[in-house]
């Protein structure tokens, strides 16, 4: 019974932070039809960009996530605009491999300026400790990882579907050509959206720190696991995201705690198995 | 006589849209007939239905007797039907005579062949290039298939259809796109059709239609409007209000 | 006759290659590079066997136009497969090759019936699936793999019974070498084949072969089938050269690697793969030599830049201004193989 409260209580906000990386990448991937493979790269330098904050320059926590996302959304902002848009007409291998290159380069500056060790962020003692509900203690890191995840959830739904944002968002989806034609300013919808995926992805990146530690590789490491979200999930639908990202996030903690020798064998197998009766993804959206 | 293609009833639902209605017609050796009606009345559908591109929702399709409802495309193939299509699909990057020759291999059953080389079949290399004489294109036999005009692209559509020696041939506007000085090679390519060889034509050009075919089909809203002879079609009222509104 | 900028035909107008040419071309090489290089001996072998799996990749990605991110599940259950062959059964290198070829064909034929039935990105992340799932189930499986460990303790036989693996390592680079040249040839021929024209037009319109009456799943898994079963050999090769393996030949790093490789170098006409692995391997060598993220910084510039700027245009633009010297005519109407 502890166990099972366990699994579902770190699954769960494994699955919030696979969420949270991972909608950027989705609306990416939907929106622009863009296979952008250095999204993992967003969440390192969010977390990283929180790491020296607290570490480095004392900031408390409180303070320096808010900052850390910002800067990583701007960030991303500045490489969409920059480099990114020129590559909306290339084909899908020519998209995957240039930002895999630039995950790679990402991956060696993060090294060359911070060095190869683990980063940890200071948490303020509010979340560093457990609070205790009567029948169990919590850690409250879990349950802030998981409120913040449901409340993006709820924003992002609450913009998609009542938002003038949103309506762009969707027409823009569903066919970026009529929509510029009846006046959706895709071109802004597409950076907004591009610079709030990676703020986003920067947010994952810091709440997750504990799970997925900051190392120059994570960029990499961890990509495979949101492109699996995003695949499950289904490309351009946040809702599939976060069904995906919390299934998959129990699924593999739940494998670590109960069946740790067999590795992510049962996270890629429910994966597969998802992926083959849903090959569009659990909740597609968007044109096909 | 069978009848070299016929479909009894063909349906196709798309969601809630009945995008074909009950299509039965019948196709014999020789015949020479074209398909026509308004935009979106469910055309080029049709022909997806009978090539097996697309499942049928209902009804049967039968090649020279054969029922071939349930058999995939490359199966249709084989049993004798060819198609072009509407939108140009060759490989881009291939030779024009390869292309070819790659439809001549296929007529063969000689694509499971992996260690000759495709240099080592004069005969069908031979064939290829008579092919694509007979259409004009002896020229551009080694040229990419994409650096031909797009009036030589539709013929080398033609050419590779004809190749398979089908006994039924489906032709999707063969004419799309197609700029005017380019018009008279395919009309001259569409005169030199085998004469036993069944051909269904989709067109929206009516020259072209009343030209080239010795019957008429008429289709609107997924349904059969008229099925006759060009002289019967064009007094038909039903028609004329089908097209004309009126 | 005129020809053309035929970007992915390996044949251009009417005639292909001699299938010996390259393979005799890379044997010539390479036995000169053994000849005057004997303290590299161990990067010539290296360089050999990743430039087949690179090869193995050209076929699924530039020729069937399928990219995979799932390739080294083949090359790592082709490297197990020999080196269990060789601690547990016999320790002769042709047959434990054997093994390696037919594990990695074996592997290839039952993931590919399943993956075949999905395109595009799907296809693409089930590949890491099946690769992720392969890696798992052989760390499991310690007691046949060795696990994290890896796998060790096994000696090779001398080739043919009198050319034994020496420490200096002048049998296994020419065994290396051997391999790659035969399959090389092998993949050549079939290319060039009827068979390989086919999945060519597949990759390149896969609607115009349907109405071809191509089977097209059929063909596909056929192509995909021989790929791993020379990226099986390349497996071997490795496990039998080092006389060790390890999880990481099962590594998603090993399939980015390949797969940069085969692009940096040319996708489709199978000497880019080849170029692509000498390069490669011999730049990462050096490079992380010096230090390991280093090396990121000059794969991850040179990826960005040849999306920028293909290789195949450069190349070509160089031709363009040398065609006075031989003759355009000529020099494209032959195609280099």
């Amino acid at each position: 019974m502890q166990l099972l409260a366990n699994v579902l209580i770190d699954g769960l906000a494994y699955g919030m932070v696979l969420f949270i990386i991972a909608a950027g990448l989705s609306v990416t991937l939907g929106l622009m039809r863009f296979v952008n493979l250095s999204h993992g790269a967003f969440a390192m330098i969010g977390g990283y960009l929180a790491a020296m904050l607290t570490r480095e320059a004392q900031w408390s926590f409180w303070l320096a996530l808010p900052l850390a996302v910002v800067a990583t959304g701007a960030l991303g902002a500045l490489l969409e605009a920059l480099v990114l848009r020129h590559l909306y007409r290339r084909s899908e291998l020519d998209q995957v491999l240039f930002t895999i290159g630039l995950t790679f380069f990402l991956i060696a500056a993060t090294n060359a300026l911070a060095g190869p060790q683990v980063q940890l962020i200071v948490l303020p003692p509010f979340l560093a400790q457990s609070v205790d509900l009567g029948f169990r203690t919590l850690p409250v890191q879990r349950l802030f990882v998981i409120g913040v995840g449901l409340l993006v959830a709820v924003v992002a739904a609450f913009a998609v579907t009542r938002t003038r944002f949103g309506v762009w968002l969707r027409a823009a989806v569903d066919h970026a050509e009529t929509a510029a034609t009846l006046g959706v300013p895709v071109r802004t919808v597409q950076c907004a959206c591009f610079a709030i995926g990676a703020a986003l992805a920067g947010l994952g990146g810091v709440l997750g720190a504990e799970l997925m530690p900051l190392e120059p590789y994570y960029a990499l490491k961890y990509l495979v696991l949101v492109l699996v979200v995003v695949a499950v999930g289904g490309m351009g639908s946040l809702l599939g995201s976060l069904v995906a990202g919390i299934t998959l996030g129990i699924v593999e903690t739940a494998s670590k705690y109960l069946a740790s020798e067999w590795g992510s064998l049962f996270f890629f197998l429910a994966m597969a198995v998802l992926l083959a009766w849903r090959p569009q993804g659990l909740l597609r959206r968007g044109a096909a | 006589m069978t009848a070299m293609l016929e479909t009894r009833g063909l349906d196709r639902h798309f969601g809630g849209l009945h995008v074909t209605k009950a299509v039965t017609l019948q196709l014999q050796a020789g015949d020479r007939v074209a398909l026509i009606g308004p935009n979106g009345a469910g055309k080029t559908t049709l022909v997806n239905l009978i090539s097996g591109v697309l499942a049928p929702s209902g009804g049967e399709i039968r090649l020279a007797g054969e029922n071939v409802t349930g058999r995939t495309q490359a199966q249709r193939v084989r049993a004798g039907l060819a198609r072009t299509f509407q939108i140009t699909t060759l490989a881009p990057h291939l030779p024009v005579q390869r292309q070819v020759e790659l439809a001549l291999f296929e007529r063969e059953g000689l694509t499971g062949r992996a260690w000759r080389s495709i240099d080592g079949y004069p005969v069908l290399a031979e064939e290829a290039r008579s092919l694509l004489r007979t259409f004009g294109l002896g020229a551009h036999a080694g040229l990419a298939t994409e650096r031909l005009a797009y009036g030589e692209q539709r013929l080398v559509e033609m050419a590779l259809a004809l190749a398979l020696r089908p006994r039924v041939l489906l032709l999707d506007e063969p004419m799309a796109g197609v700029p005017q000085s380019d018009g008279a090679r395919l009309l001259a390519a569409l005169d030199t059709l085998p004469k036993d060889l069944a051909v269904l034509i989709i067109e929206h050009d009516m020259d072209l239609v009343f030209r080239f075919a010795r019957r008429i089909i008429v289709l609107a809203e997924g349904a059969v409007l008229a099925d006759g002879t060009p002289e019967q079609i064009r007094n038909d009222p039903a028609v004329r209000t089908a097209y004309l509104g009126h | 006759m005129t020809t053309s900028d035929a970007p992915t035909a390996i044949c251009r107008a009417p005639r292909c290659a001699p299938p010996w040419r390259l393979p005799a071309i890379v044997l010539l090489i390479g036995v000169a590079a053994w000849w005057l290089m004997p303290e590299q001996l161990g990067l010539l072998t290296r360089i050999a066997f990743m430039a087949l799996l690179v090869l193995s990749l050209d076929l699924v990605v530039g020729v069937a136009g399928l990219a995979t991110l799932g390739h080294t599940a083949l090359f790592g259950i082709g490297a197990y497969a020999a080196g269990i062959f060789a601690l547990r059964v016999h320790p002769d290198p042709t047959l434990g090759l054997l093994m390696g070829t037919a594990a990695g064909a074996v592997l290839a034929a039952a993931s590919g019936a399943f993956l075949l039935r999905y395109s595009g990105f799907t296809f693409l992340m089930l590949t890491i699936a099946v690769a992720q799932i392969t890696a798992s189930l052989a760390q499991k499986a310690r007691d046949w793999t060795g696990g994290d460990d890896g796998l060790s303790g096994f000696t090779m036989a001398p080739l043919f019974g009198r050319f034994a693996f020496d420490m200096e390592g002048r049998t296994t680079a020419l065994y290396a070498l051997g391999v790659l040249v035969v399959g090389l040839y092998v993949a050549r021929r079939v290319v060039d084949s009827p068979f390989g024209l086919a999945v060519r037009g597949i990759h390149e319109n896969r609607a115009r072969m349907a109405a071809l009456g191509t089977p097209v799943i059929a063909r596909l898994l056929a192509m995909y089938t021989l790929a791993g079963a020379l990226a099986g050999a390349a497996g071997a090769v490795s496990a039998q050269t080092s006389a060790i393996v390890g999880l990481d030949s099962l590594s998603f790093a090993v399939s980015a690697e390949a797969l940069v490789m085969l692009i940096l170098g040319g996708a489709g006409r199978l000497h880019g793969a080849l170029i692509g692995a000498v390069v490669f391997t011999l730049l990462h060598h050096t490079a992380s030599s010096i230090n390991p993220y280093h090396w990121l910084f000059v794969v991850g510039a040179a990826l960005m830049l040849v999306v920028l700027v293909p290789p195949r245009k450069a190349w070509d633009r160089l031709r363009a201004r040398f065609a006075f010297l031989g003759g355009k005519a000529s020099a494209s109407a032959r195609e280099t193989a």
